[in-house]
């Protein structure tokens, strides 16, 4: 099953996938370019995991951490399926980063590794947009580089636990106006999924709706106003942005 | 939430400020979040993990937003702000501040909240004193006066990146000198004109 939300009339509705098209909670099909796609649930709280992959790491000259780097995103920061994310003008280097993204479904406290899967709702695709030129060395990485308004597409669907045979062998895929810019698997996860639920869930309580964003393999590039970014994971979604410059002032 | 946000804290940081692993001193706001495991009201118990000491006691000045706060001006930032709130961000103790202290600062039952009250008649928000008590004697008191950055000017400067909505709560950050409780101790975050949150260790 994929479930999502979505805006039609300026009002915030449930739908579910039906093929290409959206259906409404009490059977309205609807075409895409009708709706305004919204991220597919509130997150509770929003964790992430930095340098989760080998590579990644690597390509930062870190060292692979020991136990993994953990930060919080605020509600401010997500957006939907072919949303858009503003690029400051004093910016030199914002960069996508695909990820998977776990959604807790039950209250999880304390639990087994083995166990930890039976707590997730599901899964859907992030974008954990970074823009480095913010990066400063306290509480790293800073709200300023990782939490910023729009700065966080999540979607376009939920997937259901069930439908995903195995969330540590997927794969991930970037491309950047149709060019492949970024391409790895879950499996190179240093820590996997079922192991950050039982290390989370072991010094505070997860619940309902609480976001875990998994980190992102190599192949990092900048991007700029007017380039489409495509975030895929494979079987969870593939989840479209686009850069506009930020001109608010 | 705002850390880091006191003259205090970052003088007795000193010349670390200079060196690895922070390299300079900070520019934009420090912040971290307290996620809603976090949260509790007055009188909830504090839990103390197992195996910790002590638990130090952030009583700290909040903004409660009132209304949509985006790329506000310093001049008109305390107009989004709907009321105040005595709040308490409680910690593990620790020294670096390097990376986020998720496991130091949001455990379950760290973040007491309240009570609140109006905007209106409370005044200069950098003027409140945050007086934290453990078991009746008073062991911080503190005003706005050594803030890196008053109420309006966090406010403004943190909503150019983060959009407020109605409910949100901004924290000014704990004094340098936030003592540490241990369980069986009770705390009290007392603030004039705002009230007083009192919580047990436990």
């Amino acid at each position: 099953m994929k479930r999502g939300r979505v805006l039609v009339d300026g009002i915030a509705r449930e739908a579910t996938a039906a093929g290409e098209q959206v259906c409404l909670e009490g059977g309205r099909l609807l075409a895409e370019t009708e709706i305004t796609w919204l991220p597919p649930i509130v997150p509770r709280t929003a964790f992430a995991i930095g340098l989760n992959y080998a590579d990644h790491a690597k390509e930062l000259a870190f060292k692979p951490p020991t136990e993994p780097l953990v930060f919080l995103k605020g509600p401010n920061t997500f957006c939907g399926h072919r949303g858009t994310t503003p690029r400051p003008a004093d910016v030199t280097f914002m960069h996508y980063e695909c990820e998977l993204a776990v959604v807790i479904g039950r209250t999880a406290r304390q639990v087994l590794e083995a166990e930890a899967l039976d707590y997730v709702a599901g899964y859907t695709v992030a974008n954990d947009y970074a823009f480095r030129d913010y990066l400063e060395n306290y509480y790293r990485p800073n709200l300023r580089v990782k939490s910023r308004d729009r700065a966080t597409p999540l979607g376009p669907w939920l997937i259901d636990r069930a439908d995903i045979a195995d969330p540590m062998n997927l794969e991930i895929l970037t491309t950047v106006n149709g060019t492949v810019t970024q391409r790895g698997s879950t499996r190179d996860m240093i820590f996997g999924v079922p192991w950050l639920i039982a290390f989370l869930s072991g010094f505070l309580t997860l619940s309902p709706g609480d976001l875990i964003l998994t980190g992102t393999p190599e192949g990092l590039a900048d991007v700029r106003p007017g380039d489409e970014v495509i975030t895929e994971v494979e079987g969870v979604g593939r989840l479209v942005n686009t850069i506009v410059a930020d001109e608010e002032r | 939430m705002a850390a880091l946000n006191r003259a205090t804290s970052l003088a007795a940081l000193g010349g670390a400020l200079h060196r690895a692993p922070y390299q300079r001193p900070p520019e934009a706001p420090v912040l971290h979040l307290k996620p809603a495991n976090t949260w509790s009201g007055p009188g909830d118990p504090i839990p103390c993990p197992p195996g910790v000491s002590g638990l130090r006691m952030g009583g700290t000045l909040g903004l409660a937003i009132g209304r949509t706060a985006r790329r506000v001006a310093v001049a008109d930032a305390l107009s989004h702000v709907a009321g105040y709130a005595i709040c308490n961000d409680v910690s593990i103790p620790y020294e670096s501040h390097y990376r986020p202290a998720i496991k130091e600062r949001c455990r379950d039952g760290f973040c007491p909240i309240g009570p609140v009250v109006p905007a209106d008649g409370v005044g200069d928000p950098d003027r409140l004193e945050v007086a934290i008590e453990i078991d009746g004697v008073v062991r911080s008191r503190t005003t706005g006066s050594d803030l890196v950055r008053g109420a309006a000017r966090l406010l403004a400067e943190v909503s150019r990146f983060i959009t407020f909505e109605p409910g949100d709560l901004l924290l000014l950050g704990e004094p340098h000198d936030a003592p540490v409780a241990q369980p069986g101790d009770l705390v009290r975050v007392v603030i004039p004109g705002v009230g007083t949150l009192e919580n047990p260790v436990r």
